[in-house]
């Protein structure tokens, strides 16, 4: 796996200087003097940052997702082929590197390569759609119950409570049967719908602490408004877990719509998507790249996504100063 | 007299608790006059923030709540105004300095961004620029070295009386005409306690904004204030200007309090504490509350069954006392006063 930028210890340094380029160990030689003592000051996002990017697993996992994501996003310049491009002569055929079939090819010709990185591209979309609007439901609903507290954070919680006990899959395959298979868009509405009750909660918790604190009164004897206060004031605070937690949904969205797609109601199959190219496998258990190559791309999507999680936890919790190995 | 900025009568302030009804502010009125320092003194619980939090909804209500009372500031009864209309005036026309500087400040935001925000929160129009080059001067006015790399810092990066003048800075920032200063320097050390103080007096001078210097340390008063208010268990037990107080105290329990301060110029061995404990707010004494713990009153059965009213006593200009035996004092004085006749104060 890539380190991020080793320190070069046994090369002998040749100047005092040079070395403080390396990253996350400049000490203020640009400082500001201010009695002579004075350090350059730096943020807690540069803290963050250095952590993060000292955290091996976390790197490894962006850099995984970097590539992905990336073939994902530029599909139309990497597939070697358009994902419904049919070549009924060459039917089901193994992997091989002649024209390009590095996948092989499905029950009527497509490449499949190409198909997978278009599900990519498709699942991607899904997942950070989902994460993106789920992020917002949830941080208003956690930061309105938390902030005003009695009634209406009673209310907002029972409604999180419900939709938390909802069993998300039977639901959305009956809407999913009701609706018939969706677009793209639709599958993502509906997720959306189901995945902002954790982040709602976490965001309440802090929320319910943070507005004791004397800066929230301070502002408030400023004048500021409940708005300004809920969003300029206290939200800062919070960012930390919810990025934490849009990342790790992004992967969660991702296996939801995923199984989805298997059971066949999620995304209409012209479309690839990572789900229904695993489905699309058990039709020829014998054809084993069919299953294989989705499902692989499926858990290194995945997993790299949560490793890129924890490492963000790990990053942007003020109480760690400790350096991550 | 000139009008006076803030004009507080029969303020009665209760909250409602599993125990019962406390009364922490029981019928109270004063006036701020423009330009003066009003200090506010009294143990803990005896209403002084309550009373000064009460009057800018700043009191979580419920369980608060503010049964009667008119809060007069310039021509309007900010008890009777609604919260949008109340919210225009706190941090704006009155603003507030708090007790600890080093949780009032947003950790996670730079000290000018929160500086520039009490601006923006009232005048939202204003270009970015201008913001920033006045937060960059309240800075210098309360005495921040290099202002400007100051500006983007954290407040971490700030120490505790640095934080404490940016507070103050901010106070400012929209050129009140009352201040509100709750306990500004108790979470500092003495020595950061005497430069906050200084910068006080400094922007007070500049601004000639009315300050309410709410303490429970008659040093403090002595320093800053021209008038005194004594509270206990909730009400004025006696006011005047600062001279008065200090030289002739009509109330036991305002010499209670001088008397338990060491006086540094004396070889004295023991502190002087009042005996007893402050009263419980939800069950007060019957009569006067502070009977129980009165030099003066012996069990006289007065004190016990009538609550003494505020009234005025001869000691010197708006001077006020609420106790039924306040002549008794003349001739007594605190060991503050110069010179200590004999057989005074001990």
């Amino acid at each position: 796996m890539t380190e991020p930028t080793p320190v070069q210890v046994d090369k002998p340094v040749v100047s005092q200087v040079s070395d403080v380029t390396t990253p996350g160990m400049a000490v203020g030689i640009d400082g500001t003097y201010e009695a002579g003592l004075e350090l350059k000051a730096r943020s807690q996002w540069s803290y963050a940052r250095n952590r993060f990017l000292r955290h091996r697993l976390a790197m490894s996992g962006l850099i995984v997702l970097v590539i992905v994501f990336g073939a994902g996003i530029f599909a139309n310049l990497v597939a070697p082929y358009s994902f419904e491009e049919i070549d009924l002569t060459n039917v089901l055929a193994g992997p091989t590197t002649a024209a390009h079939h590095f996948f092989g090819t499905d029950e009527i010709g497509r490449d499949f390569f190409s198909r997978v990185i278009f599900g990519i591209r498709t699942s991607m979309e899904v997942g950070v759609f989902v994460a993106f609007v789920s992020s917002i439901i949830g941080v208003i609903v956690g930061a309105v119950a938390g902030y005003y507290g009695g009634w209406i954070d009673n209310i907002l919680m029972r409604i999180t409570d419900l939709v938390l006990t909802l069993p998300a899959l039977a639901i959305l395959l009956t809407a999913a049967a009701l609706l018939g298979q969706g677009s793209q868009w639709r599958v993502s509405v509906i997720l959306a719908l189901f995945f902002w009750t954790g982040l709602a909660r976490i965001v309440r918790g802090v929320f319910l602490s943070l507005r004791e604190k004397e800066y929230v009164e301070a502002a408030k004897a400023a004048g500021s408004g409940d708005i300004r206060i809920m969003f300029r004031h206290i939200l800062p605070n919070t960012l930390g877990p919810i990025v934490v937690n849009g990342t790790l949904s992004v992967g969660a969205a991702i296996i939801v719509e995923a199984a989805l797609s298997f059971l066949g109601f999620g995304i209409k199959p012209p479309t690839p998507s990572l789900g229904s190219l695993i489905a699309s496998g058990q039709q020829f258990p014998q054809k084993w790249w069919i299953t294989v190559f989705p499902g692989l791309t499926l858990l290194i999507i995945v997993v790299a996504i949560n490793f890129v999680g924890d490492g963000l936890r790990d990053a942007l919790d003020p109480q760690q100063r400790r350096v991550r190995a | 007299m000139p009008e006076p900025v803030l004009s507080i009568r029969n303020l009665i302030v209760e909250f409602r608790t599993e125990d019962g009804v406390v009364h922490a502010v029981d019928d109270i009125s004063y006036d701020v006059f423009p330009g003066e320092t009003l200090g506010i003194v009294g143990e803990s619980g005896s209403g002084k923030s309550v009373s000064t939090m009460s009057i800018l909804g700043l009191i979580p209500q419920p369980p608060g709540r503010i049964a009667n009372g008119t809060a007069m500031f310039k021509g309007k009864d900010l008890l009777k105004m609604k919260k949008r209309e109340l919210r225009r005036v706190r941090g704006d026309e009155v603003a507030m300095v708090f007790q600890d500087p080093m949780t009032s400040l947003n950790p996670v935001l730079k000290v000018g961004y929160q500086l520039g925000e009490a601006i923006k929160t009232h005048y939202p129009k204003e270009p970015n620029e201008k913001v920033k080059e006045r937060v960059i001067e309240l800075l210098r006015l309360v005495g921040v070295p290099n202002p400007e790399s100051r500006y983007d810092n954290y407040p971490h990066e700030f120490s505790g009386g640095m934080r404490q003048r940016a507070m103050i800075a901010m106070s400012i920032a929209n050129s009140p005409s009352l201040l509100i200063a709750d306990e500004p320097t108790t979470a500092l050390d003495v020595t950061i306690q005497a430069q906050v103080l200084e910068v006080l007096k400094r922007v007070q001078a500049e601004t000639h904004a009315a300050t309410i210097l709410i303490t429970h340390d008659l040093g403090i008063v002595a320093e800053m204030c021209e008038r005194v208010i004594v509270m206990y268990g909730g009400k004025i037990v006696e006011h005047g200007d600062v001279h008065t107080i200090f030289q002739n105290p009509r109330h036991p329990y305002t010499i209670g309090l001088m008397d338990s301060l060491p006086k540094l110029t004396e070889d004295e061995e023991w502190l002087r504490p009042i005996p007893g404990q402050p009263p419980s707010l939800i069950n007060r004494p019957p009569g006067c509350a502070f009977h129980p713990r009165c030099f003066l009153s012996q069990g006289r059965l007065q004190c016990r069954e009538e609550v003494p009213p505020l009234r005025p006593i001869d000691g010197g200009k708006d001077h006020a006392s609420a106790c039924h035996f306040a002549e008794e004092l003349i001739g007594r004085h605190s060991k503050f006063a110069e010179p200590v006749p004999a057989g005074g104060a001990s």
